[in-house]
């Protein structure tokens, strides 16, 4: 086996782990946010979908490409913005107003 | 040979954006710090984004400059837009949009690949998972997403060989897979092999009940996480096999608390068609229906105003009504009058995990009100008024106390066991496990029908009167 192989596997099963000791402390009352969180960073494919897009040299690859493109963008940009949205739920208690009716 | 400055360069913003994504969501753990945990995700993704424009595999920019203004209007747009009951269908669309996106890269590197020589067996298992999970993943969710918008029925649906047929374009996919790994065939046989995994994947989840929702989209998050690190692998890139497996591993924990709040395996929730079977169980088996005994506003209202504690039981009803505001109204109005008010909050409870504490939020109700299940259970004995809204399955004593029942063993509220309680609800139409509830015709039970938000309404205004 390469030792690129190799090495990938051991990032890849690491960050397994850490994946579960991060998420294991969240409480409940933040689920869904941390799962739209992290729903936005698996956008981080959007990486991919630049690469390919960027060494794409026939119109078949150029067209699959700027739908991936397209499509994890979306993923990224979105995904952030509806959990930002969420965890504004959670801060305008702080501070409180009475019966404050929804902006949104 | 010269010091590769400039891919020394991306692997350290890399690393950076990794421990952005680590520690991101590591405040993602109290409320308190969970927006800037966003944020440091979020400036995590544009490190890593930056740093991808300077690889030199990258030979023209246009389709990437083209591309994500497009991607990011779209997605910001409907981010903004959507509201907060929606929630669970939003997070299954921007899902299904990342497991599309790992599939299609998928299938782009093979192509780019062999067209430039030959594929190694390795790469080529990668590009057949990668496809695979990202296919299954993308039309999951698209499905899960006209479920949860009640574009389709939210019951299982089942057909006459669904079974057989979901066998055989499981067979064909792993024959398809085999022969591409094999070096038999080649991209159209990728293609194929795409096609069959979305079959698959729409299958699956056509026959999952809309109650078990939670659990599917956990499921599906961790599916596209999958997806994504193994395009990591295919393109040698360590940062996506890093922020994959962060969320493969994060979806895969979600899910085992969501299905171990419901009792039930993992395997049973995707593959029973739970749900189904619902005319089996009504109620009623000694021979004469039981009656459930309606209240008035009125009545509900003074019992409210003279209880010393109150447990609020929201469910998805609440969500459909759109009424956690008048809750929260009806809620602080209780307070004022020195009445101890509490939301009890079942994990399952809405259409996705801690679905029902996003929309409380929303509504204000402070968040030290919010008691988790284990917390709440011991109480409901010293409780007077037990308030249920827009939920069923939850706080179903045959859970508890009735082995034949489907949902026997589920962890549930145990309101049947306050004082009184009163139930919210339109009809006397089952929940999402189709099933009768036992706790509507309890001596201490009283139905009231109508519209969560009128009723609720309704009930400030008497309760403003008493």
């Amino acid at each position: 086996m390469s030792r690129d192989l190799t090495l990938a596997i051991y990032v890849f099963i690491l960050a397994t782990f850490v994946g579960f000791e991060v998420i294991a402390r969240v409480p409940a009352i933040l689920h869904t946010p941390l799962m739209s969180a992290t729903n936005a960073i698996h956008g981080i494919v959007l990486l991919g979908a630049m690469l390919v897009a960027g060494f794409a040299d026939t119109p078949l690859l150029k067209g699959i490409a700027f739908v991936a493109v397209v499509l994890g963008a979306a993923n990224v940009f979105g995904g952030f913005a509806v959990t930002e949205r969420m965890l504004d739920m959670f801060k305008q208690q702080q501070h409180k107003a009475p019966a404050q009716t929804d902006k949104l | 040979m010269s010091f590769d400055l400039r891919g020394a360069a991306i692997s350290l913003s890399y690393i950076a954006a990794a421990v952005l994504f680590i520690f991101g969501l590591q405040r993602l753990s109290s409320p308190r710090t969970a927006r800037s945990g966003n944020r440091l995700a979020a400036v995590g993704m544009f490190v890593a984004l930056v740093a991808t424009l300077f690889d030199r595999q990258i030979a023209t920019f246009w389709l990437i400059a083209l591309g994500i203004p497009v991607g990011a209007i779209i997605g910001v747009y409907f981010a903004r837009r959507v509201p907060m009951t929606a929630m669970p269908q939003m997070v299954a669309l921007f899902n299904g949009a990342g497991g599309a996106t790992a599939a299609l890269v998928s299938v782009a590197e093979y192509i780019h690949a062999s067209s430039v020589g030959e594929v190694s067996m390795v790469a080529s298992v990668a590009v057949v998972l990668g496809t695979a999970i990202g296919a299954i993943s993308f039309s999951g969710s698209i499905i899960a997403f006209c479920k949860l918008q009640e574009v389709l029925s939210t019951k299982p649906l089942l057909f006459p060989g669904q079974r057989v047929l979901q066998g055989l374009v499981l067979l064909n996919a792993l024959g398809l897979a085999l022969m591409i790994v094999s070096g038999r065939m080649g991209a159209s046989a990728l293609w194929w092999l795409f096609a069959a995994t979305l079959t698959l994947g729409a299958l699956a989840t056509l026959a999952i009940g809309g109650g078990d929702m939670p659990v599917v989209i956990a499921v599906l998050n961790s599916l596209t996480g999958l997806a994504t690190a193994i395009t990591g692998l295919e393109l040698n890139n360590e940062m996506l096999i890093v922020a994959g497996m962060l969320v493969g591993a994060s979806g895969t924990l979600l899910t085992l608390l969501m299905s171990k709040a419901m009792n039930r395996s993992l395997g049973n929730v995707l593959f029973s068609g739970f749900g189904a079977v619902k005319a089996a169980v009504t109620a009623g088996s000694n021979g004469t229906a039981p009656v459930a005994r309606e209240a008035t506003v009125d009545d509900t209202a003074i019992a409210l105003a003279y209880a010393r504690r109150v447990i609020m039981i929201p469910g998805y009803g609440l969500a459909v009504a759109q009424a956690q505001h008048e809750l929260q109204a009806l809620a602080s109005e209780l307070g004022r009058r020195g009445v101890d008010v509490r939301y009890a909050i079942h994990p399952v409870a809405g259409r996705m995990p801690g679905h029902m504490n996003v929309l409380l939020a929303e509504a204000n109700v402070p968040y030290d009100q919010l008691a988790e299940m284990e917390q709440v259970n011991g109480t409901f004995e010293s409780t007077d008024v037990a308030l249920v809204v827009g939920a069923n399955d939850v706080v179903n004593p045959a859970a508890r106390d009735d082995p034949s029942s489907p949902i026997y063993g589920m962890p549930i509220l145990d309101a049947d066991k306050a004082k009184q309680v009163v139930v919210l609800k339109r009809g006397m139409s089952v929940g999402f496990a189709g099933i009768d509830n036992a706790l509507f015709y309890r001596p201490n039970t009283r139905m009231l029908f109508g519209d969560a938000r009128k009723s609720l309404s309704r009930l400030v205004e008497a309760l403003k009167s008493v």
